[in-house]
């Protein structure tokens, strides 16, 4: 397997160059800097960095007064308290207002995994995604990941960066460029196309390699845009396959799966899926056990590309 | 002590001039005036609108607009500007009434509050309204928007201060007390809050539902500077409002007593009028007692 790289210490960094880049970039935290990174602001640029204490709620409305003053402002929290607790503050004044508020749902997924349903958003990407004028993004590697907070400041208008708290694979060429709404196609293939994002476009690139050794060519397309969703490009990719796989770390319900599904309502491409089946997490002694015990294994997407060969 | 004497000295010259240039009769025109649009805009074929709220807070917008804040019409992003903010968004209806008799944008737009494109939305709206600065709405949210404004205004060393509305049922929201915490540990002293308490909410008394009193003591303790007043005295609205600019290092509420529906007779004190439909005698009465209100304070 490839070399691994931390997304939140790839957020951090990040945040730090652009900082130095464009100084209208302030960063907020709820008390959880150390683990999502956001403290590596803190210490080059304190002047523009508020500690807002555990209150969620307060941190995106005062985001959002700091965002309609000129200011690009990035909330930090965990997942499920970023896009959980303040989704009315979310909703009502930064997303109806298209402010420049930036949401880093950090630890998301299973990825807390010691901590158990109450740290783990299963649910994050659809609770955004419903929200008009959000723009969801959920990148794969380190990479992705800066150059997702690269892309939030030049979005106008509210973006939601979903991150993982373990290391994961490195993924993208060198050299790929970032364009919203458009599909890397990580690894080309003839027979079945399979959508990732997040930690499942690693076991996507893993099963298609298992596949190639039994003669199946899959095609993995990576989908780090949750919204505004390429419905048309996605439908493109999956034209003359077999079939289509879907893979996330996930509810089914308003993530890929289901915007996989809108994509291709009017194509002849059968679809699965491999997500979380509309059930909270729990506690684990690390991710894989979790990504296993909930069905997001390579071996799970080998199994729904084998169905319908 | 001898500061606060010197505080207090100025602040009774200030009273007099307010007196010697009209100025309280002129804030109290523009009151009056605020409350027959509010009227008037609310109407009386079937449609409701937010009219105890409105009226309740209508001396305080006027003071605030009418002198107190440093406003360009023509350039409503003037980045020295100071901030008015309501919280309790659903009185949004006054402050369209003041932005319109700034000339924020035409006044016959008023008369097309809350129909299907128009540019005033039942509650305040950024986007499509000049000279309103957040979208708020839903209760409880808008004392943590001010804090950001003051906060990017302390960043880039604005003059402007920022005026947060508040209602006293409200004051039952938890972020608001995140938002009074959080002021007082990043020391905002570019920010007023200020509580319209009218002691009415939507369904009846707000003391027989969340007390929120005792409102100064919570503030105070909160790490706020607080003054009260009576919220339908111009000159004390005013004094407060100048009081609040000596105050450094902390921010300052003002805990403003007033009458729900304040101006129109039948209206007072009512809890059915928070947001209510007029019968064409009602609103006949009102802006009949409105106009005189309006005659009285000609010179």
């Amino acid at each position: 397997m490839s070399k691994t790289q931390s997304q939140r210490l790839a957020y951090g960094e990040e945040l730090v160059a652009l900082g130095y880049e464009n100084k209208d970039i302030v960063v907020l935290e709820a008390d959880l800097g150390k683990s999502t990174m956001s403290n590596l602001f803190q210490q080059e640029f304190p002047e523009r960095y508020f500690e807002m204490g555990i209150a969620e709620q307060d941190m995106i409305s005062t985001a959002a007064g700091l965002a309609v003053s000129g200011k690009i402002a990035f909330c930090n929290s965990f997942a499920v308290f970023a896009a959980g607790r303040p989704y009315d503050q979310i909703r009502q004044t930064v997303s109806v207002g298209k402010l420049n508020v930036k949401i880093c749902g950090s630890s998301a997924g299973l990825s807390d995994f010691g901590d158990g349903s109450s740290h783990q958003a299963v649910e994050d990407v659809a609770i955004m995604s419903a929200i008009p004028n959000m723009t969801v993004l959920t990148p794969c590697d380190a990479e992705e990941t800066r150059q997702c907070v690269r892309a939030a400041v030049e979005i106008h208008g509210p973006v939601y960066i979903r991150t993982m708290r373990n290391d994961l694979p490195d993924l993208l060429p060198e050299g790929a460029k970032f364009r919203l709404g458009e599909p890397r196609v990580l690894r080309e293939g003839t027979d079945t196309v399979v959508f990732a994002h997040g930690t499942m476009t690693g076991k996507a690139m893993e099963a298609a390699e298992a596949l190639e050794l039994e003669g199946i060519s899959v095609k993995v397309v990576n989908l780090c845009t949750m919204k505004p969703f390429p419905y048309e490009a996605v439908a493109k990719l999956a034209e003359g396959m077999k079939a289509a796989v879907t893979a996330e770390e996930h509810t089914y319900i308003g993530g890929l799966a289901s915007q996989t599904a809108l994509a291709l309502r009017k194509s002849k491409v059968p679809m699965d899926y491999v997500a979380i089946n509309d059930s909270f997490g729990q506690s684990a002694q690390g991710p894989e056990e979790l990504l296993e015990y909930y069905g997001l294994t390579k071996e799970a997407i080998i199994n729904k590309v084998k169905e319908f060969l | 002590m001898a500061n606060q004497e010197i505080i207090k000295q100025k602040l009774q010259y200030l009273e007099e001039q307010y007196h010697n240039h009209g100025t309280v009769k002129r804030i109290q025109r523009l009151a009056a005036q605020i409350r027959k649009d509010v009227v008037m805009m609310i109407g009386c074929e079937g449609h409701v609108g937010h009219l105890g709220g409105s009226c309740s807070s209508a001396d305080i917008v006027a003071a605030l607009y009418g002198r107190k804040m440093k406003l360009n019409p023509q350039n409503p992003d003037w980045e020295d500007r100071d901030r008015f903010l309501y919280s309790k968004g659903h009185a949004g209806i006054a402050q369209y009434a003041a932005l319109a008799e700034l000339g924020y944008f035409p006044k016959e737009d008023l008369w097309e509050v809350k129909n299907l494109g128009a540019r005033l939305q039942g509650h305040p709206d950024r986007i499509r309204t000049p000279g309103i600065e957040a979208n708020t709405g839903s209760l409880g949210q808008g004392l943590s928007i001010a804090n950001g404004m003051a906060l990017a205004m302390r960043l880039d060393n604005r003059p402007g201060k920022v005026y947060c509305v508040m209602g006293d049922g409200e004051q039952a929201e938890g972020q608001i007390w995140e938002a009074a915490m959080a002021a007082s540990a990043h020391k905002i002293d570019n920010l007023v809050g200020i509580i319209d308490q009218n002691r009415l909410q939507a369904t009846g008394a707000v003391s027989d539902r969340f007390d929120t009193n005792p409102l100064p003591e919570k503030w105070a303790a909160f790490g706020w500077h607080v003054i009260e007043i009576d919220g339908h005295k111009i000159e004390e609205i005013l004094r407060a409002l100048d009081e609040a600019d000596t105050i450094k290092g902390k921010p300052t509420a003002i805990i403003a007593h007033t009458v729900k529906g304040k101006g129109i007779s039948f209206a007072e004190n009512q809890t059915s009028f928070h947001n209510t439909a007029l019968t064409r005698e009602q609103y006949e009465t009102a802006l009949k007692e409105l106009d005189a209100q309006l005659a009285k304070l000609e010179r």
